[in-house]
């Protein structure tokens, strides 16, 4: 009784918030929250998978989101604070970064627009923050240009890059799994933004010089690669 | 007007198909079907190739009623796929090629797919999901070349299926996958298999070994059925291939995705991608066992496209590749 009605009361929310998107896991909506300007992330019920299968997944990516979200910014990484959390509906409410713009769309537009921040200090900045979030132990599991924030910060203030959608994320220790991790990144950032292989490379030497356990982790992002499908084993 | 004939026989399916400009004049196809409760080996099924190969080559030309000096070139499969079944077909081809006078293609049989949905479905610019039994990848075309956004980072769906379809002893004719198709609409219970996505890639072994373990256990204590593992096995690979191609077309903001391939034939997958589509206003498109299933006629039309940007393969470069990424080839014949 009581699951239905928080969820006809998040529902009710949600039918008078601006919907900013449908990605491929959930509805993005703005609106305010307690006073707050608030993104909530409502993952609804996919109608193509089997509602057990459905019902399990969309749980634990909510759960996983919510706890990699809290881990990160305990840690001090720039992540979007939680607000709330509804478990029948899987609905996140989160902190709206106001102001800012993905780092997809920062490097697609750049050098045409005067972006805040050169192409080379964002790939410099990117590999910081990821090495911090790998040093925590959390893998994304999801890590693309789309997820990631960027806020220009006041006239020559530090602009901030944000990390955010933790749905695919876990917590992991092994260098395989942050090899893999960067491996993500990488195909989804060379396949997204052609030809910017150098950019991925310095993005990548700021990761290495930046985390405290790196090394480990390159050599298996070397090895992953090589593991490609269909790709020759030589060389 | 152009010609082509095009050669395939990367895996278990011998095929040779004419195209004119767009036109299908003929594809006929072979298939090498084993036992209930085996795979097919290299060295078998290059034989069961040299074996019909001359005879479908025979009535591709009389079905699309040409002689060989009708034909402008000759492509084949270069790759990816099989080493035996590969080199037997490119050296049919060659042979071919010398004899008749005529210009060689090498094509990529992943392109060969693309290009043939591409052709029959006439979708503008869609992700293709493009799933096998030897190949699972998420593709979406940009500045020339067919980038992989998302794939299989072990095994393919197909190579999964297939495998499943051994450890319960279902029939390989025509093919594993269909039969576990037809078995899985008489399944209900949906029984928990693991799910494995990582980013815009998936994994199938860990599924695979946990069916091939759990599914004598399962069956023999009577928790449920052989249909019940068909449908769950088929509603969870299908669920993960439907997510990560949402994933790429929600990152490229795509509106039309496009499957080939011979799991693309699975009607249960069609339907699936068809309502994630619906809910994002996007359009799908499919073809028919024709095409999803390797042919020749879908490496004629690559190589017509390719052919007529002015690409030839030389002798002497018309080796084959059991490895051969499609993001290698590069794209001339769009833009």
């Amino acid at each position: 009784m009581a699951q239905a009605k928080s969820m006809a009361a998040i529902l009710e929310f949600l039918s008078k918030a601006e919907l900013l998107k449908q990605g491929a896991e959930a509805r993005v909506y703005r609106s305010n929250f307690l006073g707050r300007p608030t993104i909530v992330k409502e993952r609804f019920r996919k109608q193509y998978r089997h509602p057990l299968l459905d019902e399990k997944l969309t749980h634990r990516r909510t759960v996983q989101e919510v706890r990699s979200v809290l881990r990160c910014r305990r840690a001090g990484i720039s992540v979007p604070v939680v607000y709330f959390v509804d478990y029948t509906s899987h609905s996140i409410f989160l902190e709206e970064i106001e102001g800012s713009s993905t780092v997809r769309d920062h490097i697609a537009s750049a050098p045409r627009s005067a972006s805040c921040e050169g192409l080379e200090p964002l790939a410099e900045r990117v590999g910081q923050v990821l090495a911090k979030m790998h040093d925590e132990d959390v893998i994304h599991g999801d890590l693309t240009t789309s997820n990631m924030l960027l806020r220009c910060g006041p006239e020559d203030g530090e602009s901030e890059l944000f990390l955010i959608d933790f749905g695919l994320s876990y917590i992991s220790a092994l260098p395989e799994d942050k090899g893999v991790d960067l491996y993500v990144l990488e195909k989804a950032f060379l396949s997204t933004h052609p030809n910017t292989e150098a950019l991925f490379e310095r993005l990548l030497k700021s990761y290495a010089v930046s985390s405290k356990k790196s090394a480990a982790v390159i050599k298996k992002l070397d090895e992953v690669r090589l593991r490609g499908r269909k790709r020759s084993m030589v060389g | 007007m152009t010609i082509v004939i095009g050669f395939e026989g990367s895996a278990n399916k011998i095929g040779i198909g004419i195209i004119k400009d767009g036109e299908v004049l003929s594809n006929p196809r072979r298939t090498y079907i084993t036992p209930p409760g085996q795979g097919f080996m290299p060295s078998d099924t290059a034989r069961h190739h040299r074996a019909v190969i001359l005879t479908v080559l025979k009535e591709a030309l009389e079905q699309a009623g040409l002689r060989p000096a009708d034909i402008d070139c000759v492509a084949y499969t270069k790759g990816p796929g099989m080493g035996a079944p590969l080199v037997t077909v490119a050296l049919v081809a060659r042979t071919v090629a010398q004899l008749w006078g005529k210009p060689l293609l090498g094509v990529n049989h992943c392109i060969g797919h693309i290009e043939m949905g591409r052709l029959i479905t006439q979708a503008n610019n869609p992700t293709v999901l493009y799933v096998s039994g030897g190949n699972t990848q998420v593709i979406a075309y940009s500045e020339r070349r067919y980038r992989i956004f998302g794939e299989t980072i072990d095994i393919a769906v197909g190579n999964c299926l297939d495998r499943f379809a051994r450890v319960i002893k279902i029939s390989n004719d025509p093919s594993p996958g269909y039969n576990i198709e037809q078995m899985a609409k008489k399944g209900s219970q949906y029984v928990e298999l693991p799910y494995t996505v990582k980013g815009m890639d998936v994994s199938f072994s860990g599924i695979l070994s946990y069916i091939e373990e759990a599914a004598h256990k399962m069956l023999s204590s009577g928790q449920c059925s052989e249909e019940d593992l068909c449908f769950s096995l088929q509603e969870t690979v299908f669920s993960m291939l439907v997510e990560i191609t949402e994933r790429a077309m929600a990152h490229c903001g795509s509106g039309e995705v496009l499957i080939v391939g011979g799991v693309g034939c699975n009607l249960r997958l069609q339907e699936m991608m068809g309502v994630m589509c619906k809910e994002r206003n996007a359009k799908l498109f499919a073809t028919d066992e024709r095409f999803c299933i390797d042919n020749g006629a879908m490496i004629a039309q690559a190589g017509w496209e390719m052919f007529r940007s002015g690409q030839v393969t030389e002798l002497e470069d018309s080796w084959i590749t059991q490895r051969y990424r499609t993001d290698e080839v590069e794209v001339t014949w769009r833009d």
